[in-house]
């Protein structure tokens, strides 16, 4: 789950990382009064969307006074910006962060991840701040410090010394970069993150380290235990179909094609997507009913992926060990009564009770057409859409 | 002799008592699995399915010698369970619990470190389908009927996808060893590489098939091994062609955020170290008849 850059650095300065001075504004007269607030200076102005590369984007800029703040703000609110990291409709900006601005003497990179490889938690470190971690990755992988953390012991100071001095950070520098190192661990581990970033954490012309952008994202999973993190949750940064999904107990990612998939189990899932493209289709999305999915959850995950304008055409695809292919098949049923579908529907149906779940179908008498394998139910869902959608 | 459970292995089953637990159990124990006794905190004394239910994995393994444990516990409790069974002296845990916060399995991995390494427990999952040996016994969610026994392993990330594998290769007459699913968490127990190592050593596999996704290193670790440690011939599919970057398809674990994670870079690097990559999901049955065979195949 991700924030907004203003809510992770609030998180981080709690636990001691320095920050700029600033304020979250709704309009652009809020935007002034916070601009005000800061006292006769330059400041700058952030839109909050979830994505990086806001800058390049034209989100923020620095403006000289708040009139200029302003203006900046009522272009801003309300637009969406289109970045790198977005698709082409972007993302919706309805809050700007309004902050100091500061003078900078070098930028760093600091970055808290889950490392797949040793299964703990790393510090990523760089003296080139300011560039996104995969062109550093790319360009220059031997210049970036890696740091393994151990979950008994946690970050242990020489660790968190040793990166300040290969940084080439000196003096009052090295105690500074320490109780950044360890306030962003503790966060981290305090508040089940997934991963914390600080790009570019800036050594200031005075000499001090301040974090001058922040990134935060936490582990979905621990959420039941986080209710000050889920409280964080913004809905509007998210693909609507996502979060109905998400609400009702699916995993749900939008794609680009027009065949829409109900699957059970994430592998079955990409498989089914990758054998759709094989047969000369695009999967609409992705979408894994789980385990135990009662006649509503499939009513649910149909409701879902006819959300999506694009779908011509749905296919279902269960191997069921933990669900039940007569549950199933009387979601499938339920769904026409209580949804109303008028595309063609493939179900392809194996596993526990696949009998009684393919009679269930068979006399439904519901225009649904039934594949064997999963070979056969790819190639039916792309025969199936409509010649002039699948002529396009 | 199939890995990691036989009919013989005497297992215990980590919250017996409730539904999801039951249910499963009973479709092992009809199955001809040797489940000895259960585990719930509280329940100790009564009887589910004719078995024992102790407080503590510890009396279980004490009055039943039990070796084996399969944990159906809520996520909020089942890293503190796995430890549990760890420092009771279970030798094998199967987790199938979906949602573990990932800090916690952290700390379980660690904690598995205390133990010197001939008395460490194995640990598979969390969030996976469990292990099969088909004939034998199985701990775990998968359908068994779709398995015919035989000489042939599978290890996969994802259950369905794994019993996507083992429906085709039954119709195509193939049997298999042992199915292991290793579950799609991005902090998880064994990793493929440490399956294909007891496959390898397994009299009774022939070969394997390794059923791998986007995310992760542990494919490319697993590629490595077959090429410089492994005689026996290996199929793989790897799931999330059609993925994109940098969006989690379901499994907390399947996302594409580094070099070499995605489908593609995972197919380029498997048919390097020798193996024998299925094209897409539906000739995972043939992929596997052919490195069985692959003489009358190649003619």
């Amino acid at each position: 789950m991700d924030i907004h850059e203003y809510q992770a650095k609030e998180i981080l300065a709690e636990f001691g990382v320095p920050v700029p001075r600033g304020g979250i504004a709704f309009t652009p007269e809020q935007a002034a009064f916070r601009a005000r607030d800061l006292g006769d200076q330059r400041c700058v102005v952030k839109a909050q969307v979830h994505s990086g590369g806001r800058g390049e984007a034209g989100g923020v800029k620095l403006c000289e006074t708040p009139d200029d703040v302003r203006e900046f703000a009522k272009g801003l609110l309300g637009t969406s910006l289109v970045t790198k990291q977005t698709d082409a409709n972007g993302k919706r900006i309805d809050r700007l962060w309004i902050e100091e601005a500061t003078p900078i003497d070098r930028e760093l990179y600091l970055g808290f991840v889950l490392d797949r490889t040793s299964q703990r938690i790393m510090i990523v470190a760089s003296g080139h701040g300011g560039m996104e971690i995969e062109d550093l990755a790319e360009e220059d992988p031997d210049r970036l410090i890696r740091m393994i953390i151990d979950p008994a012991v946690g970050l242990a100071e020489y660790q968190a010394r040793e990166l300040a001095f290969r940084l080439g950070l000196k003096g009052s520098q090295i105690g500074q970069m320490i109780t950044v190192l360890r306030a962003c661990y503790r966060a981290y581990r305090d508040l089940d993150a997934m991963m914390v970033e600080i790009n570019p954490l800036v050594v200031c012309r005075d000499g001090s380290l301040v974090a001058l952008d922040a990134k935060m994202s936490f582990d979905r999973n621990a959420l039941f235990r986080r209710p000050q993190v889920g409280a964080l949750r913004d809905p509007g940064q998210e693909d609507p179909r996502e979060s109905y999904a998400a609400d009702h107990g699916l995993a749900y990612v939008g794609l680009d094609g027009d065949i829409g998939c109900i699957i059970n189990g994430a592998g079955l899932a990409m498989a089914s997507m990758d054998m759709i493209q094989l047969a000369g289709g695009e999967p609409a999305n992705f979408l894994d009913i789980g385990g135990g999915a009662s006649p509503e959850r499939v009513c649910q995950a149909f409701r879902t992926v006819l959300s999506d304008p694009n779908i011509s055409v749905i296919l279902v695809n269960i191997f069921a060990g933990i669900n039940r292919c007569d549950w199933i098949a009387n979601g499938v049923i339920q769904a026409y009564k209580e949804v109303g579908i008028d595309i063609p529907v493939v179900v392809r149906l194996s596993g526990t009770n696949v009998e009684a779940g393919r009679k269930l179908i068979k006399e439904s008498g519901l225009p649904i057409i039934s594949a064997d394998s999963l070979a056969d139910a790819a190639a039916a869902a792309v025969t199936a859409q409509p010649q002039s959608i699948a002529a396009e | 002799m199939a890995i990691v459970i036989d009919e013989t292995t005497r297992v215990v089953v980590q919250g017996l008592s409730g539904r999801i637990g039951q249910f499963h159990a009973e479709e092992m124990i009809e199955y001809g699995t040797n489940v000895v006794a259960g585990v719930t905190p509280g329940k100790g004394g009564s009887t589910v399915l004719n078995r024992p239910v102790f407080d503590t994995v510890g009396e279980a393994v004490a009055e039943t010698g039990a070796e084996a444990s399969l944990l159906f516990v809520p996520p909020a409790a089942a890293a503190d369970a796995m430890m549990e069974a760890a420092d009771a002296g279970i030798r094998t845990a199967v987790c199938v619990t979906d949602g573990i916060p990932a800090q916690d399995m952290m700390r379980v991995k660690r904690f598995l470190r205390r133990f010197p390494r001939d008395q460490k427990m194995r640990l598979i999952g969390p969030n996976c389908a469990g292990i099969i040996s088909p004939g034998k016994g199985f701990m775990g969610i998968m359908p068994p009927h779709i398995y015919t026994p035989g000489r042939v392993g599978i290890v996969g990330r994802s259950g369905t996808l794994g019993y996507e594998a083992a429906s085709q290769m039954q119709a195509l007459g193939i049997g298999v060893s042992s199915s292991v699913g290793i579950g799609g968490d991005p902090v998880n127990g064994s990793s493929f590489r440490d399956i294909l190592e007891l496959f390898e050593a397994d009299p009774d596999t022939d070969a394997v098939i390794m059923i791998g996704e986007i995310g992760g290193p542990q494919e490319a670790e697993a590629a490595a091994f077959v090429r410089d440690h492994m005689a026996k011939p290996v199929a793989a599919y790897i799931a999330g062609l059609a993925a994109p970057k940098g969006r989690q398809m379901g499994h907390a674990g399947a996302i594409i955020s580094a070099f070499g994670e995605s489908a593609q870079e995972k197919v380029a690097l498997l048919s390097c170290c020798g193996i024998e990559v299925a094209p897409n999901p539906s000739a995972m049955g043939d992929t596997v008849a052919r490195i069985l065979n692959p003489t009358r195949n190649a003619a």
